[in-house]
């Protein structure tokens, strides 16, 4: 008889921290574990042994930030049964996409690099799925440890991966955890972002900043800037809640805009 | 003549993107390149025009394996502008939420990514084949550095406790009281972990550089202190900028550093900080390096991973001090009103040196800011290893030619993504 073959599982980075692969490395035992069941083909940071494609499982950490990173991730895509971004980056363009729609990218290149024509680096840092079709995404900055070994497990299981994508206010009242808005007037994105988290930052008495992107029904997000100018954050101020880790999300993205319209009346 | 060329277009095992070129004329190398291909981000860009409280919520994502050195560089730059002192034993919570980054940064780095080389294997699972008990202690030994930043900051990549003004929210003392057991079981590891690191087979490289690192009155650098090199300079954070120059050179995304007035490289890191700071060195640091072979002064960077045992050792000792002595800051932070100003600091990252500047407005907005990464200074260093390097080993196949290389660049642990944040080797032979 012949062992049924293991499944085939790529890890790649585009423009990132590093910390989405690290919850991989991260992940200690089970990583010893999963690598029974798997076998990791390609993973830059942690192999020297690289085999070329196709991969049934592939994850890919970070933004398209390059035109050589556009032509690499429909190549990654092409050579990948599964495709699972992981991270703020790779879902919504990251802490990186500030820079966007800015109209300044020149200006920060040459804001951080002497010679910018040294320098190759595309206007606006994308999400993967601006270019290539997502088989799933998780988001998170980073990424939850859980939620990706749990998604990986079920890839195998052949079974589709369910990830929550309920608010972090709800999980806070779940754990109990007091109200940083109502106890002490922090500004918090608990109500509009997906938990994964685990509510962590209420649960170090301070406001959400949003690392898992938006709910899957973001809610009311006008109503929450309009409660960030009460508890008194200028226009400016409350569009830079949103504008932050994931504010290129396209939910996050409008409340944002909205709000600095607000600050330069017409 | 004959002409080889040398291609390493992903180095492996590392923190980030990069490659290596090497042509070869004879046995003359006439062209070396450190490419970083990691691709820029414009943290100091997007940085101004943000709040300084922010700060500290930004920078950590250049790395995630060294966020809370990002942290800590921001956090004490910007407390000494607004002249803000944070609560009582924010201090030694901070040196313990480092050491928690010390201990994971460095086993990290020994077991997963540095250590299969030496054994010849190509990772850290294969490793764990051969030898499980060895991977399984190291990644526990790891666990319990990740399980502290994780105890303070609320999670160990990019920990969301930190504040200008000291932490959020301060862990119970029961809670870090929790650890003991494990640090005094991962303690006892490290004098076998130190003759594991002799035994392995490395080439003797002897060199002569001019390390750097910080140093501070009474203890093992990582929060305060001040610029040391073993050339003798002295310098201070706010000197920084005049000591040591930036250039930008065409394959690179990331900026070299050299020392302003010889235009020399530098060389930070742990072993720069063992050298500088042998008297500081903790008992149990001090075992380990003498059973690893590690005297100062030692100049060979072959001894790296020796001193990352040496200093995860004192990472430890310093852990079971500060909990054993630990009274939860209280309350956990003070109130950081905003000044007019410009904030330098550098903190000790796992791998070195890492220098902040910020330029601040009156009402807490950010400016400007410059980030100069260990790794970006030590990018000049590792060419120049290469160049040294090479020229003895050229006899050897490609195959082991190009791991030779990427040991000598692994010997700095780089983080690529900090650097722009590594190895495509390339050997072109002619």
């Amino acid at each position: 008889m012949i062992a049924p073959k293991k499944p085939r599982v790529a890890v790649f980075k585009m423009a990132s921290c590093d910390g989405c692969q690290l919850q991989l490395l991260d992940a200690e035992d089970a990583l010893l574990e999963l690598a029974g069941a798997i076998d990791i083909v390609n993973f830059a940071e942690a192999s020297s042994h690289i085999e070329p494609g196709p991969y049934d499982v592939t994850l890919v950490e970070g933004s398209v930030s390059t035109p050589q990173q556009e032509e690499q991730i429909r190549e990654i895509r092409a050579e990948s049964e599964v495709l699972v971004t992981i991270g703020a980056c790779a879902t919504s363009g990251g802490v990186q996409a500030l820079r966007n729609a800015t109209g300044r990218h020149e200006e920060f290149v040459r804001t951080v690099y002497p010679t910018p024509e040294y320098v190759a680096s595309l206007e606006d840092s994308h999400p993967i799925a601006d270019y290539v079709p997502v088989d799933l995404e998780l988001t998170g900055c980073p990424v939850d440890r859980g939620q990706l070994l749990g998604a990986i497990a079920a890839l195998l299981r052949g079974a589709v991966p369910r990830v929550s994508t309920v608010p972090v206010c709800v999980e806070c009242k779940r754990r109990g955890y007091v109200c940083v808005v109502v106890a002490k007037g922090e500004p918090c994105l608990g109500p509009v972002t997906r938990t994964g988290c685990g509510a962590l930052c209420p649960s170090v008495d301070r406001g959400c900043y949003g690392c898992f992107g938006p709910a899957q029904e973001p809610g009311n997000t006008d109503a929450l800037g309009r409660r960030f100018i009460e508890l008194g954050l200028s226009p400016r101020e409350a569009a830079d809640r949103f504008r932050f880790i994931t504010g290129w999300a396209p939910a996050f993205r409008e409340a944002s805009e909205d709000l600095r319209r607000e600050e330069a009346p017409a | 003549m004959t002409h080889r060329s040398v291609e390493v277009p992903v180095i492996a095992r590392v923190e980030g993107e990069g490659a290596l070129h090497i042509t070869v004329d004879g046995d003359e190398i006439t062209d070396l390149r450190l490419e970083i291909y990691e691709p820029p981000r414009f943290f100091e860009a997007f940085l101004a025009g943000r709040h300084f409280a922010e700060v500290p919520d930004i920078v950590p994502r250049i790395c995630g394996i060294c966020p809370v050195a990002y942290q800590m560089s921001a956090i004490h730059g910007l407390e000494m502008l607004f002249g803000v002192t944070p609560p009582e034993g924010t201090r030694e919570l901070r040196r313990l939420m480092y050491c928690g980054e010390w201990i994971e940064s460095h086993i990290l780095h020994v077991f997963l990514l540095a250590a299969p080389d030496f054994l010849g294997y190509p990772n850290a699972i294969e490793l764990a084949k051969v030898r499980p008990d060895l991977v399984k202690m190291a990644l526990q030994i790891k666990r319990v550095g990740n399980d502290l930043m994780a105890a303070i900051g609320g999670r160990e990549i990019h920990p969301v406790s930190p504040r200008v003004g000291g932490f959020s929210k301060a862990p119970r003392r029961r809670d870090l009281e929790a650890f003991l057991p494990r640090l005094a079981w991962a303690l006892e590891q490290m004098p076998g972990i130190a003759d594991f690191v002799a035994s392995l087979p490395a080439p003797a490289f002897p060199r002569p550089v001019e390390m750097v690192s910080m140093v501070n009155e009474g203890e093992y650098p990582m929060n305060e202190g001040s610029m040391a090199s073993t050339d003798g300079r002295r310098w201070t954070f706010e000197e920084y900028e005049t000591i040591t120059n930036e250039v930008h050179v065409e394959h690179s995304n990331a900026l070299h550093s050299v020392m302003a007035d010889t235009q020399t490289p530098y060389f930070l890191g742990p072993l720069a900080r063992v050298n500088l700071n042998a008297e500081r060195l903790t008992p149990v640091a001090r075992e380990c390096a003498e059973r690893a072979g590690l005297h100062v002064p030692e100049v060979d960077p072959f001894f790296s991973m020796a001193a990352r045992v040496v200093e995860t050792a004192l990472a430890i000792e310093e852990s079971v001090r500060i909990i054993e002595g630990y009274v939860p800051p209280d309350p956990p932070m003070a109130t950081a009103k905003p000044r007019a100003g410009r904030a330098m600091w550098a903190t000790e990252a796992p791998r070195g040196t890492l220098y902040h500047r910020y330029d601040v407005a009156q009402d807490g907005t950010i400016l400007q800011a410059k980030i100069v990464p260990p790794t970006s200074q030590n990018l000049r260093h590792m060419e120049e290893d290469l160049r040294l390097f090479v020229p003895d080993v050229l006899d050897r196949p490609d195959e082991e030619l190009t791991r030779l290389c990427e040991m000598v660049v692994r010997n700095y642990d780089p983080c690529i993504s900090c650097a722009t944040h590594f190895l495509r080797l390339d050997v072109e032979r002619r």
